[in-house]
């Protein structure tokens, strides 16, 4: 019995396919093992140990966890760590979705668009430090300025109680520009009808806001707050070259201990301890994110 | 000595820590083409780079088979680099090397001991200014490093600022110090002290929440070892940092002599004598407020006295610290060496070249420069001369040594992890938010680690 022709070419097409699809993934694969998956498995392994770099590492055991647990600026640092995340998220989430929506109704002008992002342009190191000389307590135009209008001066980087807020809110002026592109691309899928519809309806603006823009926009909103709260964690370099972690330990945050843990006193077994611990905290809260927010599903049907 | 400061190239090199190794592959001691042997030697103060150049030009002169290849990096990358060099084996051979460092590096076997090799094994260290050489020597008795210069502490300030306050400088002579009342160093800095409306602190009616001029420039909290902030007071008193003079495994921040002396230093700030934390922050800059005319009287080291000589509109003159209840004054004596790298392919060449280092002939050229005080007499002595032409009297500096009013550096183990918990509890005193008498406490965490 001779087995009819098409079907073995269709076997041996799909053969082709597996392995072009190989050839395909392969960099990629390489590349997140390499970069990814190996140093992932590394630095959990190193958490177990106890390593200063320059002699080999020794196994420990639980050593640096336990350590971690009853450290007092482990678990401030936390608590650094969560009060920047929000303040910065909360703000920089509300003033974005402000310009996007703004520039959703209001003006769909390219320059405008690009006006915003451009804070974005400037690194994160320029725009602390210019932010730093801006706010300096004694020779910034900020606290200049608070001075002519009757205020007192405000150590903006150089008060426990301010030094957070300060760095959180810098922070919201270089992002929201980009969080508010993420967010009007969102805007831009949901069906202009639906709006028709709406104004057919005579829904106010407000209205509709509530009524149509947020509930629709909840998938990206979703997707916007998991990618920039992950970022937010990872906040570094802006406190590293203002406060360096200080006054005392008001802005202390993970990343800027796990650097100082690792770096400058070259206890890496610690350090990958403590990062170990930021990876669960990020996986938990990005898990909860996406459930709450249900960013994998859509009303959009 | 030489504070830990960022900036931001430093600080972006940091954050590429990981691949710096990358950047050195070049690889010390690599033979060239003529088959003479190429040291790499290491440097963190640009200013000094053009007199260590000198050094390097004469020492090849007088050795055609060796050539010498200077690195400068700022202090900010300088010891990741260095570290960097260690795990990658692309360090330098040779390295300008720091007292809170090389218990470290030495604990781990990377520093040779200079009296195992040849040109090195027969130096005579009491050629060196008193003690200097006492810092380098291991917990082992090796010697790791070969004195290059030392430092002592003073005080700077603008004779303008002084003449105004109806005061000259011999009024700034002699002074004395207590940690009760402040002595007649008190009495100066309130003198000096003006509030917004010109009125003075040592005057009726003075505001100290709104100083326009304060009496002494605040150079931070010092950390842990205070070095030009409060080591000079609580030196003054007796007080010593560890149970040793190198090698202590025990630390002392629970003497009252030094606590103390914080709260007295601290206490400034509250009779506005001195700028609260919320305006220096954590990288304080005393020579700017001192040429800003916002501070009277700056304490600081004698490595400064380029930076402060440089002061536009400033007429510097420079008096002794006050002495203590000890009878005199106290300040810190530091050092920085030379250093060979236990990974060098070339150690007995690094040995010529570091012998070289701490010779009269290149300390003679460093001294020359104006910029350091060298660690031999004969290079000091240049130094003295070079500063004096450019009108700078830098004798304060070089009679403490002399009259041995000095204390050193701590050097322990540990000493990373040490500052790491001491310098936000510093911070914490001067901001005012933690007594002094809790270092008591701290003392037996800082003292644990050393067990």
């Amino acid at each position: 019995m001779s087995a009819p022709s098409v079907p073995r070419e269709r076997v041996r097409r799909r053969r082709d396919d597996t392995r072009l699809a190989l050839a395909f993934i392969l960099p990629a694969t390489i590349g997140l093992v390499v970069f990814y998956f190996w140093p992932l498995l590394r630095g959990i392994w190193l958490s177990f140990t106890s390593w200063d770099l320059l002699s080999p590492a020794q196994f420990v055991g639980l050593e640096n966890y336990r350590a971690m647990v009853a450290d007092p600026v482990f678990w401030n640092a936390v608590r650094v760590t969560l009060l920047y995340v929000v303040i910065n998220i909360g703000l920089q989430t509300v003033v974005a979705l402000v310009i996007a929506v703004l520039m959703q109704r209001l003006s769909r002008s390219t320059l405008l668009r690009s006006l915003v992002l451009a804070p974005y342009l400037v690194s994160n190191v320029v725009a602390a430090l210019v932010f730093l000389w801006i706010l300096d307590f004694q020779l910034g135009i900020g606290n200049q300025v608070l001075e002519w209008i009757g205020l007192e001066r405000i150590g903006f980087f150089t008060s426990e109680a301010w030094a957070i807020p300060t760095i959180a809110v810098v922070n919201v002026w270089r992002h929201m520009g980009y969080t508010a592109l993420l967010i009007f691309a969102g805007l831009q899928a949901i069906p202009p009808t639906t709006y028709e519809a709406a104004r057919v309806d005579g829904a106010s603006e407000v209205r509709t806001f509530f009524g149509i823009t947020l509930p629709l926009l909840r998938p990206i909103l979703g997707l916007v707050l998991i990618i920039s709260v992950i970022g937010s964690f990872q906040v570094f370099d802006s406190v590293a070259v203002t406060t360096n972690g200080g006054p005392v330990d008001a802005s202390r945050v993970l990343q800027l201990y796990i650097y100082d843990k690792a770096f400058a006193q070259f206890d890496f077994g610690y350090a990958s301890a403590l990062s170990v611990a930021m990876l669960l905290i990020l996986v938990v809260v990005t898990f909860f994110q996406y459930r709450v927010t249900r960013a994998g599903q859509t009303d959009l049907n | 000595m030489h504070h830990a400061r960022r900036t931001t190239a430093s600080l972006a090199a940091a954050v590429a820590a990981g691949t710096l190794a990358v950047a050195g592959c070049a690889g010390p001691g690599t033979a060239a083409a003529d088959d003479s042997v190429v040291l790499d030697y290491w440097l963190w103060d640009a200013n000094q780079l053009p007199a260590y150049q000198r050094c390097a030009d004469e020492f090849e002169r007088q050795n055609p088979d060796l050539q010498v290849r200077i690195s400068q990096y700022g202090w900010g990358d300088y010891w990741r680099k260095l570290t960097a060099g260690f795990v990658a084996g692309a360090g330098p051979d040779v390295f300008t090397d720091h007292l809170t460092q090389y218990p470290g590096f030495a604990e781990r076997g990377l520093l040779l001991d200079l009296n195992t090799l040849e040109a090195t094994a027969d130096t005579d260290y009491a050629e060196f200014q008193e003690g200097l050489s006492d810092l380098w020597v291991g917990q082992d008795g090796a010697q790791y490093g070969m004195p290059k210069d030392f430092d002592t502490v003073a005080l700077f300030y603008d004779t303008n600022v002084i003449a105004e306050a109806g005061l000259s400088p011999e009024d700034l002579e002699g002074l004395d110090w207590n940690p009760e009342d402040g002595g007649s160093f008190e009495e100066l800095i309130a003198h000096l002290t003006v509030d917004e409306n010109g009125v003075r602190g040592d005057e009726e009616g003075f505001d100290p929440d709104n100083v326009a001029v304060y009496g002494l420039a605040s150079n931070g909290s010092g950390g842990t070892a205070g070095q030009t902030t409060w080591s000079w007071l609580a030196g003054a008193t007796g007080w010593k940092f560890t149970d040793a003079d190198v090698w202590g495994t025990e630390y002392q921040f629970d003497d009252p002599r030094v606590q103390d002396s914080l709260a007295w230093l601290f206490g400034l700030v509250e009779k506005g004598y001195m700028a609260p934390y919320e305006e220096v922050g954590t990288e304080p800059n005393p020579q700017q407020a001192l040429g800003s005319g916002r501070a009277a009287i700056s304490a600081n080291g004698s490595w400064m006295l380029g930076t402060y000589a440089n002061l536009e509109g400033v007429d510097l003159g420079i008096a002794s610290l006050p002495s203590g209840p000890v009878g005199h004054p106290v300040s810190m004596y530091n050092g920085l060496a030379d250093s060979i790298s236990a990974q060098s392919p070339d150690p007995e060449e690094a040995a010529r070249w570091v012998e070289f280092l701490g010779s009269d002939d290149c300390q003679r050229l460093v001294g020359e420069a104006g910029v350091v005080l060298p660690a031999r007499p004969a290079g000091t002595e240049a130094a003295i001369e070079a500063f004096g032409e450019r009108g700078l009297d830098v004798s304060v500096f070089t009679d403490m040594v002399e009259k041995q009013q000095t204390m050193f550096h701590p050097v322990t183990e540990e000493y990373g992890a040490i500052d790491a918990v001491m310098t936000p509890i510093m911070d914490e005193i001067y901001i005012g938010d933690r007594d002094v008498s809790t270092l008591t406490e701290v003392n037996e965490q800082i003292n644990g680690l050393l067990e």
